[in-house]
């Protein structure tokens, strides 16, 4: 399954209201470390796409959702499960961490 | 534009050197500040020295000898480093210097000071990067604590955006120009607690900010890799076996990898990542 693009639309129906966990990359189109860690969200949505999703909230088209979350540097990767953030990690984080967080 | 740029020239990205132009290559090794080698008094344990050597010989003989062997060596502070379409781009102070490929050599700098409240409110408007974060402060109170040029390039990345920035020293001489406001008096604690509120010195007064941007000293091997996206150990960068970060092109060896602090460990992981880099240039022709 590919990432899924998120907006104030589609966030709770995607991450809210599912039983899966969700990786949430949020990231900006001008941040350098964002486009180093995207090829690893598209492949980690790949491999978890049976068991869990991913999804990805640019800050600037959706800056309440990443208010929300108290979002404060980019990349930062929350992980939710029922809802509620387990996991958050603030700049670049290796796949494996994620992948192993997402089981 | 060279074919690899090195960043540092202790033994780390001396030997990285040394390997990459004997294969040819187009080097460019750039430094500044004292390496920790070269304030060693003297290096007892490394292989060849019967009766030892000053670490600052042993500095300054490996910079002469890459530069016997072609390696240009600049004396530059280098300020960033960012990636371009076929490569790297690394600012110093005065210039920009172009490669394909980029060794990070810079030794273990501290990314961060011992100030109470920093690791508990990092990204949380602590930030170590402010062309990534300075967005997230529009208009509001920030202030960069370091106390160098890498300071002053930080508060300027952040003048435009934010309403007020400052320079504070946490209690050393503040060692550029700068026209921005400068306070040498020293933190005792970043208070907040879901979010950067203010910061307390030690004569007790506190002033609000909003975001507290690091940037100590001059701007180190760790602080480079955070901008570009380059995984970190704590304070060091994570390489592979062959010395590579997980951004393309990208080297580090020596102190900056963290681990045995040694010049026979920064001598042999420089000769890998010059060998390295010398095989994927060679494979992306």
């Amino acid at each position: 399954m590919s990432v899924i693009v998120l907006s104030e639309d589609n966030f709770d129906e995607e991450v809210r209201k599912t039983d899966k966990k969700v990786l949430v990359d949020f990231y900006a189109d001008w941040c350098g470390p964002c486009k180093m860690m995207a090829p690893a969200i598209e492949k980690i949505a790949e491999e978890v796409a049976e068991y869990a999703k991913v999804g990805k909230v640019n800050v600037d088209d959706s800056p309440e959702i990443a208010e929300e979350f108290g979002i404060m540097s980019i990349p930062t990767l929350l992980i939710f499960e029922n809802g509620e953030v387990i996991h958050k990690h603030v700049g670049v984080t290796d796949k494996e961490t994620l992948m192993s967080e997402l089981k | 534009m060279y074919d690899i740029i090195i960043v540092g020239a202790g033994p780390a990205g001396i030997s990285a050197g040394l390997y990459a132009r004997r294969a040819n290559k187009n080097v460019l090794i750039i430094y500044s500040g004292e390496s920790n080698l070269e304030k060693a008094e003297k290096i007892d344990n490394y292989y060849g020295f019967v009766n030892g050597i000053s670490g600052k010989d042993l500095y300054e003989n490996g910079i002469r000898q890459a530069e016997n062997i072609g390696v240009e060596v600049k004396k530059e502070e280098v300020l960033n480093i960012e990636m371009t379409l076929d490569g790297f781009a690394v600012k110093t102070i005065d210039n920009v210097y172009e490669s394909s490929v980029c060794i990070i050599a810079t030794g273990n700098k501290k990314l961060r000071p011992n100030i109470k409240g920093i690791i508990e409110l990092e990204g949380k408007g602590v930030s170590y990067c402010a062309i990534c974060d300075g967005f997230f402060y529009r208009n509001k109170n920030v202030v960069v604590i370091g106390n160098g040029k890498y300071a002053v390039s930080e508060a300027k990345d952040l003048e435009n955006i934010v309403q007020n920035v400052k320079i504070l020293t946490d209690g050393k001489e503040m060692e550029a120009d700068t026209t921005f406001d400068v306070d040498t008096r020293k933190i005792s604690q970043i208070i907040g607690e879901d979010r950067v509120e203010a910061i307390k010195f030690e004569d007790g007064d506190t002033i609000d900010v909003n975001g507290v941007f690091i940037a100590l000293g001059e701007a180190g091997g760790s602080d480079f890799a955070k901008k570009i996206g380059v995984i970190l150990d704590k304070d060091s960068i994570k390489v592979d076996e062959n010395m590579a970060t997980n951004v393309k092109g990208l080297y580090s060896c020596g102190n900056s990898t963290g681990g045995l602090l040694q010049v026979s460990k920064a001598v042999y992981e420089g000769a890998v990542a010059g060998l390295s880099a010398v095989k994927y240039l060679n494979e992306r022709k």
